[in-house]
């Protein structure tokens, strides 16, 4: 029997929210599946689109971006940048054919650890759906 | 120098905390064959003394120039760590760490999924470590002196304190006298020390400190700035009372056409007003305000010939001209006493709050049997339906005998979004019932309770105090209270021998909890604040850091937090001022490395950074390129928070966050995307 198909998401976390609420889910022992691998970056609005593609690339099945909840940004200003450039980002992996399913966007506060495993689940149920990726990958490159 | 990567990897088990789900061992000696990797060491505790050693040991022997520890959140011991590497004369900065446990071994069950798991994050690290680049910190200046925004218990301990030690402080509270909520309060418990009593003497200490200037009637209209330089702004609403002039006398509200005819925010609409006032006798500063919402000159232009306030004020204090001032001030702390809400008792219609004129809330009791209070300490309760207009001579009012206490009204409670437990309504319910007994001998007083939390200093001697003095507690949260004849009837079950009540009473008090303040939000808009499930002010860590926010410089004290009762609340202020005063006192603080950088050679000047900058940090210099002068951008390094936002913008690479540049997380997504 062939064996299930385990994605590999690579996620992308600001410091202050949402890595938070990920420290806080494993502080509080909330259990999910271990496919998403976390990149801290102070901000989401850190996140350079072409991090995306790049992981893409690299191999992942699916990405994830997840920040303050809009208005709460520890810099102000910086998810909103994040959204309004992977909303376009979206629009723009569908076009060029990527399943929407495979790239996503959440809100996670400090004090959401429950909705952290939440997200998870959800990021890594898609991507299941979506299946393996193979359209966009290169050959290893050589770091 | 010779720069080439000698990277140390240490593997913590952190007791069986990571060691029971992540097989780590397994993970070190991964972790020995990635590349440049020269020690790969696994041990119990790295955080601990011995652990550390075991780091700057591999230092100094072995020559690393780069450290990876995979081990808890960096959000935990990045700073651990970082002093480490310095006491190594190492530059701190060339730490990377994994974070293993809250994002791995606490969060999987599955040994050999976590261990790989594990692993992919301790490769990702090491990839990036072996391009980590050391960093200088920054020393800026402080400003000396402190904004406490919230003049209750609170601010005014956290202000004193601070004053004490020889710096300036701005308090700054919203309504026109200081004091909070504690200057509502009657006696406090479980020592029924007299509230005013003590709360008076403070008051007058923060009115008259040589080191606070006190902003009453005022509020903080814009904060920026970091640590050590915050710029403020604070907006004191026009009083139209001179301050110099008013002497508090007092016949101003006398005469004032509206006196006793606008119910009183202090007194909780037991008690009222005039359209000038002062909020309560003791009050600091000691000098009338008119409202502007209710004044009749204000609201209408006109007051009978002229306003009998005017003509009554022998200074001449009274100045409709005046407007609302704009100060502004430096600090280098700021510490948040906002403070709370009391819970709205109308949420829980099925009390009858709305309905009944004998059901009231614990504060407005509060007033009743203070001395101080409207009815000069004697419960009296009006009679009928709440609405009904009467005239005042033919007001029925009565002294209740029947009496009883609903606890955790708005508290535990998920219906009305509060889960939490606002830790002093059994306290203030059991205070409040031994005050009534005081008051009326024959009353019968009884408590709805949930469960009696008595958990403070003398709390539990003093619930047994009152138990023994005849007040009765029955197990079970009423479910309805409704109106049979001339009594209430309060429905409920009780709980321990399952039998349902229905009990005839002349008084119901709610004891309501405490909630996060409406306006919480402006305070949050300001200070960039995060709020804790509950919704009130996050705490940077809920243990070891409980009075720091995840702004340097930020610190909270009391009900703004979460909810406590006076003790906790003073200590947490004496905490906050504690912390306020580190940086004050020793006069420089070192600001974050991890800022943007330009590299001249390639920027050309486009804007786009300068643009997206939230801080505005960065500016478009002229300089000369190979005899060629041309626009790049610059990073004004005091002003940089490093949040990264113009890194992800720039269309060249060319502006750079410090430890997280593009070149340092792209090996991390090849790693944690490919492998």
């Amino acid at each position: 029997m062939k064996e299930q198909f385990e994605p590999n998401v690579v996620a992308f976390l600001c410091n202050w929210c949402s890595y938070a609420g990920a420290d806080l889910a494993g502080t509080s022992r909330v259990q999910y599946q271990p496919n998403v691998n976390i990149i801290r970056v102070m901000c989401s609005g850190r996140v350079n689109p072409l991090f995306v593609i790049n992981a893409l690339q690299q191999g992942a099945d699916g990405v994830l971006i997840s920040g303050c909840h809009p208005g709460d940004c520890h810099y102000i200003e910086g998810n909103f940048y994040a959204r309004r450039r992977f909303g376009l980002m979206k629009e723009l992996l569908d076009y060029v054919g990527v399943d929407p399913r495979r790239f996503n966007m959440s809100w996670v506060s400090a004090s959401e650890g429950n909705k952290w495993k939440d997200v998870v689940e959800e990021v890594v149920e898609k991507a299941k759906e979506a299946g393996p990726f193979e359209q966009f990958r290169r050959n290893k490159i050589n770091w | 120098m010779n720069n080439k990567p000698k990277i140390g990897v240490y593997v913590c088990h952190c007791g069986i905390n990571i060691a029971k789900t992540v097989d780590v061992d397994a993970v070190a000696e991964f972790a020995s064959h990635l590349p440049n990797v020269k020690v790969s060491r696994e041990y119990s505790y790295m955080c601990s003394d011995p652990g550390q050693l075991l780091i700057k040991e591999d230092i100094k022997n072995e020559g690393l120039n780069r450290v990876v520890v995979a081990s808890c959140s960096p959000r935990m011991h990045e700073l651990t760590f970082r002093k480490t590497l310095a006491e190594a004369e190492l530059n701190p900065y060339y730490l990377e760490m994994a974070n293993i446990r809250e994002q791995c071994s606490w969060v999987h069950e599955d040994r050999e999924k976590a261990t790989e798991k594990a692993k992919k994050l301790v490769a990702a690290a090491v990839y990036k470590a072996r391009l980590l680049e050391p960093l200088q910190e920054n020393e800026v200046g402080v400003e000396p002196a402190t904004l406490i925004i919230g003049g209750g218990i609170a601010g005014i301990q956290a202000a004193l304190d601070i004053a004490n030690a020889g710096f300036k402080v701005y308090l700054v509270e919203k309504t026109p006298s200081v004091g909070g909520r504690m200057s509502q309060l009657d006696k406090t418990f479980p020592t029924l020390d007299c509230s005013a009593c003590i709360l008076t003497p403070k008051m007058v200490d923060v009115g008259s400190h040589p080191n606070i200037e006190l902003l009453t009637y005022s509020e903080v209209e814009d904060i920026s700035g970091y640590i050590g330089n915050f710029d403020i702004k604070v907006r004191k609403k026009a009083r139209y009372v001179d301050m110099d002039k008013c002497t508090g006398c007092g016949i101003c509200a006398e005469e004032c056409r509206l006196t006793g005819r606008i119910s009183s925010e202090y007194e909780v609409g037991m008690g009222n007003r005039a359209a000038i006032y002062l909020p309560f006798p003791q009050a600091v500063p000691a000098k009338y305000t008119i409202d502007p919402e209710r004044c009749l000159f204000l609201t209408r232009g006109k007051c009978g010939k002229s306003p009998k306030c005017v003509d009554a004020c022998a200074p001449g204090a009274i100045d409709f001209e005046q407007k609302d001032e704009i100060v502004e001030f430096k600090v280098g702390a700021i510490i948040v006493a906002t403070g709370f809400d009391v819970f709205d008792a109308s949420r829980k219609p099925e009390f009858g709050y709305n309905d009944y004129e004998n059901v009231i809330t614990s504060l407005e009791l509060e007033r009743l049997v203070a001395a101080s209070g409207p009815t000069e300490g004697n419960i009296i309760i009006g009679k009928g339906r709440k609405g009904e207009k009467k005239k005042k001579k033919d007001r029925e009012t009565f002294t209740p005998k029947e009496i009883a206490f609903i606890s955790c009204v708005g508290s535990r409670d998920e219906t009305v979004g509060n889960e939490y437990c606002s830790r002093v309504c059994c306290m203030y319910t059991a205070k409040l019932a031994h005050l009534l007994l005081e008051k009326i001998p024959d009353a019968n007083v009884r408590v709805y309770y949930m469960d009696v939390r008595a958990f403070g200093k003398g709390f539990e001697e003093f619930y047994d105090r009152v138990r023994r003095e005849g007040v009765r507690y029955i197990r079970g949260n009423p479910s309805e209270v409704f109106k049979r004849g001339d009594k209430l009837v309060i429905k409920a079950e009780n709980t321990l021998t399952s039998t349902p009540i229905e009990d005839e009473v002349d008084l119901v008090v709610l004891a309501v909890g405490l909630e996060p303040r409406q306006d919480a939000r402006e305070v949050i808009d300001l200070l960039r604040l995060s709020q804790s499930g509950d919704r009130f002010f996050m705490e940077a860590h809920p243990k070891l850091a409980p009075v720091d926010t995840a702004t340097d410089g930020v610190f909270l004290a009391g009900c703004s937090q979460g909810p406590k009762d006076i003790p906790d609340t003073v200590a947490q202020a004496k905490g906050a001022a504690s912390s306020a005063l580190g940086p004050l006192s020793s006069g420089k603080v070192m600001i974050q490395a991890q800022i943007a950088h330009v590299d001249e050679a390639t920027c050309r000047g486009c804007g786009f950074c300068v643009e997206t900058c939230p801080y505005t940090a960065i500016e478009l210099v002229t300089v000369n390129r190979v005899g060629h002068m041309v626009s790049v951008a610059k990073v004004n390094e005091a002003l940089c928070k490093g949040c990264g936002a113009c890194t992800a913008a720039c269309l060249s690479g060319s502006i750079q966050q410090r430890s997280f540049m593009d070149e340092q997380i792209l090996p991390q997504i090849a790693v944690l995307g490919g492998m």
